[in-house]
């Protein structure tokens, strides 16, 4: 019984989510749908973790009317994107650009991976030649064998 | 090979550093794109002669500080005694835009607490904010007399940053 109103107040909680959601829908659903992809890629720059889709701050519906307002225009998706670039850098988009300020970003990853790489690779040869350096004396040699025919038996 | 226990602690020594340099900044400060260009143009109703326009070509020629506020804004209480200690100085033009407001409750605030500014454009929708990337309220721009904008400043101005960092500017841009 308390696992069912727990399911209803649920259910419920998502009815009145999605009738706010849907008031926000513009008259044409092809624009809406347009200006969910585009913003889903980009920042809301209130609440720094949600995309400017999902924020409910007041700057991201005042964004997301001017945005439907250029796809109208017939915009395309790089000038809308510019459009938010122009005002707030590329700290709106969640895939920043690749260019002299964002190699280290882009290529750090790789170089700490290729530093790893070769420091495994010489810690291996060392270790390697540490292991071929070892010579028996000829005391050693015969306890081998010993202990060989020792396990033959 | 002595040295090779000191290594983990180095490496510790760097990561504590980034640490320390990771909780001095503050993720809200977002570098404007704004600054060293153009400041955006409008034309907007003044807050309290709705009769009257300002636009910022009117102060071509003059370094004038834009301030984004609004009667809503917490933050800018904290700044308002700064810009009014500044504004009485009379330095330079000081230029309010009344942000996603009511007239009647920004108006309220000014006859309260005081009148800092020399006009205040009115963007009731917030649209010229946009224009200026205003995120966070309140915000200001230093602004150069061929109106390019060259300081963006984010949240609450403190006497401090008046001092050490916006008044040093707007002596050098002066003397061009």
């Amino acid at each position: 019984m308390k696992y069912l109103y727990a399911l209803a107040l649920a259910l419920l909680c998502c009815a009145s989510a999605g009738a706010k959601e849907a008031t926000l829908l513009a008259d044409d659903p092809v624009v809406e749908q347009r200006l969910i992809a585009i913003s889903e890629e980009l920042r809301c720059l209130v609440c720094q973790n949600e995309s400017l889709a999902g924020s409910r701050a007041d700057l991201a519906q005042d964004l997301r009317r001017e945005l439907r307002g250029l796809i109208k225009q017939g915009k395309t998706d790089a000038e809308i994107k510019e459009f938010l670039v122009s005002r707030y850098g590329d700290f709106v988009l969640y895939r920043p650009p690749v260019k002299p300020t964002t190699w280290l970003l882009w290529a750090g990853p790789f170089g700490l991976m290729a530093v790893g790489v070769v420091a495994l690779f010489v810690y291996l040869r060392r270790r390697n030649a540490a292991i071929t350096s070892e010579v028996l004396t000829d005391e050693e040699r015969q306890r081998v064998q010993a202990l060989l025919q020792e396990g033959e038996k | 090979m002595k040295a090779k226990f000191l290594i983990p602690l180095g490496l510790f020594v760097v990561l504590v550093g980034f640490l320390a340099v990771g909780l001095g900044l503050d993720p809200r400060e977002v570098p404007s794109p704004l600054v060293n260009k153009p400041a955006p143009l409008f034309k907007l109703t003044q807050l309290e002669q709705p009769e009257l326009q300002f636009a910022p070509e009117d102060l071509k020629g003059k370094v004038w500080l834009f301030n984004v506020w609004a009667s809503w804004c917490v933050a800018c209480r904290q700044e308002h005694p700064v810009l009014m200690e500044f504004a009485r100085t009379k330095t330079i033009p000081v230029i309010g835009l009344d942000y996603k407001d009511q007239r009647k409750d920004a108006m309220g605030v000014l006859r309260r607490s005081g009148n800092p500014y020399d006009l205040t454009a009115f963007d009731g929708d917030g649209r010229v904010g946009i224009d200026y990337g205003v995120y966070g309220v309140p915000e200001s721009y230093l602004i150069d007399k061929a109106g390019v904008i060259r300081y963006k400043h984010i949240g609450p101005i403190s006497a401090e940053d008046l001092q050490k960092k916006i008044i040093p500017l707007i002596n050098e841009l002066n003397k061009s």
